[in-house]
């Protein structure tokens, strides 16, 4: 399944940021994924305001030191992975 | 340097199974409480639930399975959920949905309640209606119209057996007419009421084969729209299951009166005995009652699983099963291929794909579960 640059990543229902013990969760059925400095970037992120390009930017810019191939490589899989999880949901068209 | 990158493996939430009681209207032949069940009368109180998530979360769990019997039989639900979710758990609600009406439904989401798994005994009434010995099929339908209208996980559990199996693409295609982003079908584990029923449940290796092939070929035409979850039976798998991800490592189980139990079924082992969470602390239970030592890391394994390189994998497999297939809880679980008692587990296999197809399909005396008072 290909991610659309220009769609925007929006929670899926039941899927929420958590926290336990000062460690950031996202939270869903039945499964939960620590998040750590980059990813948790991205989560915060899949708000359905956010482009995936916009993602891309934002990251490549506060992690600037990395290669911006690798950065972006590095979040579609990321991306792609929650949306195999169901996860995510997609918009496309201009944000409502 | 900041340094990029990130984790992609996914753990499992160390859990909290919340069986909130025995009470349920349904009596299913496989249902995976104790042949002995509580009444509501030993039942834990509000306040105690409430403690017991508390202390939950500050042992580092993240997720809540309110489960029964059928938890919609507590009066309390709704505060419950409110407690949970209060602390910060995530909360998974089990249920057979009967209890429910549109205005229970909100309230519980109102709540905070983040996923329901509505459990289904299959995709018609008939065999629905024949497996949980009550008339419930309809009544299921209505709650996926209902949760069509709420922000809310929904999954649609299937458990699966001889009598349902060959009707996975029609479960499949139920769950597209709903809001659901999973399906759990479930092959039914052979302990407690499904131990009893086990002649009549277990399928067919040909049944197998092709539900196998079925779930594939749905799983690939799903992905990313419904993920697809599939346990096989574990009498035909070649190694066991990781039962609760090992003993003691992952989940724990309080039971209705509110016994920390470290699986379901872990009552039929002989000799342990059980903390109650109204006398001491979940954290004092899991790092230091013996129940919970008892099968933990690999002391206490014998061979094969001493020496096996799968011993991390699937920690010797089901101590349960082991009891109740091997008489001994320490043992390699049967099940397993290296398993000195596998002859055993392929004798009752034999027995099932030997049978002639009029046994197989003959309506069978079911011994169904009771609604305990």
């Amino acid at each position: 399944m290909t991610i659309e640059l220009t769609s925007r990543p929006l929670l899926a229902a039941g899927c929420r940021l958590g926290e336990n013990n000062q460690q950031r969760i996202l939270q869903m059925p039945e499964r939960a994924l620590r998040l750590n400095g980059p990813s948790l970037e991205i989560v915060t992120r899949c708000d359905g305001k956010h482009t995936v390009q916009q993602i891309v930017s934002e990251l490549q810019q506060i992690y600037s030191k990395a290669q911006p191939e690798k950065v972006e490589e590095d979040i579609l899989g990321y991306l792609a992975l929650l949306q195999k999880e169901r996860a995510l949901n997609f918009e496309s068209g201009a944000p409502s | 340097m900041v340094p990029f990158s990130m984790s992609t493996t996914l753990s499992s939430p160390l859990a909290l199974i919340a069986e909130l009681t025995h009470r349920c209207p349904l009596h299913c032949v496989y249902c995976s409480n104790p042949l002995e069940l509580q009444s509501r009368s030993n039942e834990l109180s509000t306040e105690t639930w409430s403690r017991v998530f508390q202390e939950a979360v500050q042992l580092g769990v993240l997720q809540a399975d309110f489960t029964g019997g059928e938890p919609l039989a507590r009066t309390d639900i709704i505060d419950l959920v409110r407690a949970a979710r209060a602390v910060g758990l995530y909360i998974n609600l089990i249920t057979s949905g009967l209890p429910l009406d549109e205005t229970k439904l909100s309230a519980l989401i109102a709540a905070g309640l983040d996923h329901i798994q509505l459990s289904f005994q299959g995709a018609r009434e008939e065999i629905s209606n024949e497996i949980s010995g009550a008339k419930s099929h309809a009544q299921k339908l209505r709650v996926l119209e209902w949760t069509k209208q709420h922000r809310v996980a929904l999954t649609l559990n299937f458990v699966i057996h001889r009598r349902n199996i060959d009707q996975l693409e029609e479960m499949v295609a139920l769950a597209e007419t709903s809001s659901a982003t999973r399906i759990e079908f479930a092959n039914v584990q052979y302990y407690g009421w499904a131990f009893a029923n086990r002649e009549n449940l277990l399928p067919t290796r040909e049944q197998l084969d092709r539900s196998m092939a079925v779930i594939k070929r749905e799983q690939e035409r799903l992905e990313g729209r419904i993920r697809v979850e599939y346990v096989v039976p574990d009498y035909y798998a070649k190694y066991p299951k990781p039962c609760m991800g090992g003993w003691g490592r992952k989940l724990m189980l309080i039971t209705p009166s509110g016994d920390a139990l470290p699986c379901h079924a872990a009552q039929v082992i002989p000799g342990l005995s059980f903390e109650n969470v109204k006398q001491r602390s979940l954290r004092d239970i899991w790092e230091r009652s013996a129940t919970f030592q008892k099968f933990r890391g690999e002391d206490w394994m014998q061979e094969p699983c001493k020496t096996c390189d799968r011993r991390e994998q699937d920690f010797g497999g089901c101590r349960c099963q082991a009891l109740l297939l091997a008489g001994d809880a320490a043992a390699t679980d049967p099940v397993c291929s290296l398993a000195p008692l596998r002859p055993k587990v392929d004798a009752i296999l034999a027995d099932i794909n030997n049978a002639s197809p009029g046994q197989l399909i003959a309506k069978p005396s079911w011994l169904y579960r009771p609604n305990p008072a």
